[in-house]
């Protein structure tokens, strides 16, 4: 799973969230170098000798590296670099004011509570949606499935103006969440959709029915079951999907721009900030923000990792 | 005891259970025996409540339990592939049943050390099943599935996943528990060798039918039709009928042989072949022969009369069934 997560997280346009589901899954269990992925919840054969697969893969190992370094220079260090050397060209002291004015606080506050939120509601709805979607058979379940993906293949400027003409000040429902941060919330939901459902259904698909056919015939409901047998196995997928909505949502742009209202320490999210600080040419302050968000960005993958590697620890590598 | 009267599963227009009756005796270990496909553990899972029946009633020592869940049946059921709780040590997995009653917690602790014991995984309290071995992730199953203290014990092809010297310690292992713990038990394999080895019954499966139920011996000597002799043991098909390789006799004079039985020896039961192969089995040897009418059979012979006999392939012999040898009428519709 965290392969995974790191995979799509510089990826949200690209193709990668609308691949098949169970595909990620798989790409995680093969990738991942330090113990089991997802994969190995399926039950694998028992044969020892899978390991020359390994192996052959191996030859290719120092061009591969390189290309893997080179491109990673290129597309996410070198940027992130320039962009520290930005936040603290006027030394630590200009990186520290531009960050802790009240302004700039404000704007981080609004973004991390506003993105803690949707996160947390994302692990229990998404989870819901991808068990309905794996579990349960309906008719237009394939639509519904195509559907997840949408927001992930729709410009965020796009979602924003249909948020917008629903919920802004000529809203056809009466529901009017124009410059509030419900409205931030509703948009940042909208963006994050995919993320938990797409980490929690190949793992359902995967997950083993027959271990909570053995809880029921020990005597558990369903609702013990499914939550002392099936969350723990659903957790690190819940948790990193959980982490990547939050990560996108903490830098979302698009999406807020029309529906937010950019009122300063009310709906103004740090993205907003930045946008602000550039166009009254304060690029120092704006690249120190920036560096904020990185920081808390990197600290929630740092996180999602250590805890996922603490449970794959204990998990079947399927002997 | 477990009762299942007139028990129909389809699957879409796939009818996996025909009219299933079975009786099986508490305190008994059955096999249900069958090929791949047979209905077996449809009819398990029916028993355990894990697959509703389209019709037919399954009761449990009197109680019927065909509206009954899983929950309520007083079942522990162990899966092929160990269905183990991952994120759980050992000693989690085998409280599970009894934690989720609320035991007290002593009383939980005392039950699964002693269960551990009986398993043959003590000391292994804390570990988690990938720390297990395939043998020992399965006994851990079935101490989890006996802690709830069931009516009955429900195992589908529970050392399937398993190599093949495990296996057959396990199965061991698995008649001198049940010797001790006496629950009913229902096992299903697809090994006939199994079956004869643990089961004091078995009931032979086919086509989602009952064949034959019967103890092992009955079903070894006394097969109700040809598909029950042919999955119970290796066949030869002799002038039309099947007999057990073992029960062919072979010599190379056709009156001395069969002088054993003079009075047959010109009867039809007596076959002229040739050797097409001698293949030495350790203390048998399995004679691969080719019949005149081109039908070909294998016998089987002890070392001593095939050092006796010392066939060479190619050869001309004779070979007849024995007198008191089982033999069922060859119906091909039956055939496997
Ligand atoms: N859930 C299911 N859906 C459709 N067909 C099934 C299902 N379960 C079993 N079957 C079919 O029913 C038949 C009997 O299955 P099963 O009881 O598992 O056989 P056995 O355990 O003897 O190998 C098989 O042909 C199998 O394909
Ligand atoms: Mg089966």
């Amino acid at each position: 799973m965290t392969s995974n997560a790191i995979d799509s997280r510089g990826a949200e346009h690209s193709a990668s969230p609308l691949s098949r589901p169970g595909s990620s899954g798989r790409d995680a269990s093969e990738t991942t170098t330090d113990g089991a992925g997802e994969g190995g919840r399926s039950r694998g054969s028992a044969t020892p000798g899978t390991t020359p697969k390994r192996r052959r893969v191996g030859t290719v190992r120092p061009l591969g590296i390189g290309i893997v370094t080179l491109w990673l220079s290129v597309i996410v260090l070198l940027p992130l670099a320039a962009l520290t050397v930005a936040a603290f060209s006027e030394g630590w002291a200009g990186f520290w004011d531009a960050v802790t004015a009240p302004a700039a606080i404000a704007a981080l506050w609004v973004t991390v509570l506003v993105s803690a939120i949707v996160a947390v509601v994302n692990a229990v709805t998404g989870t819901l949606i991808a068990w309905v979607l794996v579990r349960d058979d309906f008719r237009g379940k394939r639509f519904v499935n195509a559907i997840i993906d949408l927001p992930f293949a729709l410009p965020t400027i796009v979602a924003s103006i249909v948020l917008l003409s629903l919920y802004g000040p000529n809203s056809p429902i009466d529901v009017h969440l124009n410059a509030t941060r419900w409205g931030l919330i509703v948009a940042l939901l909208f963006v994050t959709l995919p993320f938990v459902v797409r980490s929690v259904q190949p793992v359902l698909i995967e997950a083993d029915r027959e271990v909570e056919e053995a809880a029921a015939s020990l005597g558990a409901s369903s609702w013990t079951t499914f939550r002392r047998v099936v969350l723990p196995t659903l957790a690190p997928a819940i948790l990193s999907g959980t982490g990547l909505a939050f990560a996108r949502a903490i830098g979302e742009y698009g999406s807020v721009v029309l529906i937010g209202g950019n009122i300063p320490r009310e709906t103004q999210v740090a993205s907003q900030y930045i946008q602000q600080q550039i166009e009254i040419d304060r690029p120092v302050n704006a690249a120190a923000v920036s560096v904020a968000l990185l920081a808390i960005a990197f600290a929630t993958l740092l996180v999602l990792r250590v805890v996922a590697s603490r449970t794959q620890r204990r998990e079947e590598r399927d002997a | 005891m477990i009762t299942v009267t007139a028990a129909r599963k389809h699957y879409g227009s796939f009818l996996a259970l025909d009219d299933v009756d079975i009786d099986i005796p508490s305190g008994s270990l059955t096999a249900l025996l069958g090929p791949s496909g047979s209905g077996k553990s449809t009819l398990l899972r029916a028993i355990a409540g894990l697959e509703g029946l389209d019709g037919g009633t399954v009761t449990i020592d009197g109680r019927d339990v065909t509206a009954e869940p899983p929950q309520r049946r007083g079942i522990g059921f162990v899966f092929q592939h160990y269905a183990a709780f991952k994120h759980m040590t050992v000693r989690d997995n085998v409280a599970f049943g009894l934690t989720i009653r609320k035991r007290p917690k002593a009383e939980i602790a005392k039950k699964v050390d002693d269960l551990l014991e009986i398993v043959g995984l003590d000391g292994f309290q804390h570990r988690y099943p990938a720390q297990l071995s395939g043998g020992q992730r399965q006994r851990m199953a079935l101490a989890r599935a006996l802690a709830v203290d069931p009516q009955v014990l429900l195992l589908d092809e529970p050392f399937g996943a398993l190599d093949a010297k495990v296996r057959t310690d396990l199965r061991q292992w698995l008649r001198r528990l049940h010797d001790e713990v006496h629950v009913t038990t229902v096992l299903v394999t697809h090994d006939q060798e199994e079956a004869l080895d643990v089961a004091d019954r078995i009931a032979v499966l086919n086509h989602g039918r009952i064949e034959q139920v019967g103890d092992p011996v009955t079903l070894y000597e006394r097969p109700a039709n040809d598909f029950v002799m042919g999955f119970l043991g290796s066949v030869a098909t002799l002038g039309g009928q099947l007999v057990r390789p073992h029960d062919i006799v072979l010599d190379r004079d056709r009156t001395t042989a069969l002088a054993l039985d003079a009075k047959v020896a010109d009867s039809p039961g007596v076959i002229t072949a040739t050797v097409e192969r001698v293949v030495p089995l350790g203390f048998e040897v399995r004679i691969d022969l080719r019949a005149d009418s081109g039908e070909r059979f294998a016998a089987q012979i002890t070392r001593r009369d095939a050092a006796e006999l010392g066939l060479h392939e190619g050869e001309t012999i004779h070979a007849r069934a024995t007198s008191r040898s089982t033999v069922v009428d060859h119906d091909p519709a039956l055939a496997i």
